[in-house]
């Protein structure tokens, strides 16, 4: 739970969304989540779980809800 | 060798100190402050490095071995890295091969060995860095290119495009990253007195050096003094640049 709770705080500080938006939430639905904002994005998430990700992990991570299953491989349970 | 505090307590990462003009650098900033990771393929290839060094700074260079191909063994050295320091002040990308073939002879063995090593490497290096330094708002990367990169050589097309390719990702990168804070500058090295030379003879030898503007074959010193500029803060201001140090050699 408090893992769910820290991946949608760096989601609502990095795209200023509210937790509505999550569901169906995709790379480039959003304007903040372009190519710069999803380099934070994936900065915030390595700070926040003390992870570093692969890139092509990095390059995967195309929804709020491949995210999560990304994360698995890092020991993150969300 | 030059000896100050430039770069004291700076955390920096140096591929290829087994030898030559990396063995030079890290030498050289471990002298001026640095803590060096250094780096170098084969175990045990950085004793001599370590041996040359006084003994109240030999605890300054932490020895780290692993191919620079291997993605996952980059990646294992920068999170080694974040967790003895949490910072990465420095990356220098020196590790490199230099094959010669003339066109017709170029195989695609040949060139995929080649970018490899000079430049596939060098993106991983690189990319992983660059996670380290933006976190904490600044950085010097230095990679190690080659004049053959910026003016072309006989003999040498394959090399020179992996050390032209270092010239374009080097400007591309310092564009990318100035706002972060982070510099990437290359540096062009001409003719360098290393193992590289030792099979030339002394005919061959004198015509090289009489294209040599100064007269001389460059020291490796005359490379690492440039690369402890880049990496101390006299630079922090300098981004994007390619310096040949090259004693003005006509090619």
């Amino acid at each position: 739970m408090a893992n769910l709770k820290k991946y949608n705080e760096v989601f609502k500080s990095c795209f200023q969304i509210d937790e509505t938006q999550f569901e169906g939430l995709t790379y480039q639905s959003v304007e903040s989540w372009d190519s710069v904002g999803h380099m934070g994005l994936i900065a915030a998430l390595e700070d926040a779980f003390d992870i570093m990700m692969d890139t092509d992990d990095i390059i995967d991570f195309s929804s709020y809800k491949k995210g999560i299953e990304i994360l698995k491989k890092y020991d993150v349970n969300i | 060798m030059l000896t100050s505090n430039l770069l004291a307590e700076k955390v920096v990462l140096i591929t290829g100190c087994n030898r030559g003009i990396g063995k030079e650098i890290a030498k050289t900033f471990v002298m001026n402050g640095a803590i060096v990771y250094a780096n170098a393929r084969k175990d045990g290839s950085l004793e001599e490095l370590t041996g040359e060094l006084p003994d109240s700074l030999k605890t300054n260079i932490i020895p780290v071995y692993f191919d620079v191909n291997d993605v996952d063994l980059v990646k294992q050295v920068i999170v080694r890295i974040n967790k003895d320091h949490k910072r990465l002040d420095c990356l220098v990308n020196n590790a490199g091969i230099m094959k010669d073939a003339l066109i017709g002879m170029v195989t695609r063995k040949l060139m995929l060995e080649l970018f490899e090593t000079n430049v596939f490497a060098v993106m991983d290096l690189m990319q992983y860095a660059v996670k380290l330094m933006s976190k904490q708002g600044a950085g010097s990367i230095i990679n190690i290119s080659s004049i053959v990169g910026t003016r072309g050589n006989a003999g040498q097309i394959a090399y020179s495009a992996t050390k032209g390719a270092i010239v374009s990702m080097t400007k591309t990168a310092s564009k990318e990253l100035a706002k972060m804070n982070i510099r990437v500058n290359a540096i062009a090295p001409g003719v360098i007195q290393t193992d590289l030379l030792a099979d030339i003879d002394k005919h061959k030898m004198d015509q090289i050096i009489c294209k040599i503007g100064m007269g001389r074959i460059g020291k490796t010193s005359d490379v690492a003094n440039l690369a402890l500029f880049l990496a101390s803060d006299l630079s922090e201001y300098i981004t994007g640049q390619i310096i040949s140090v090259e004693g003005s050699i006509l090619m």
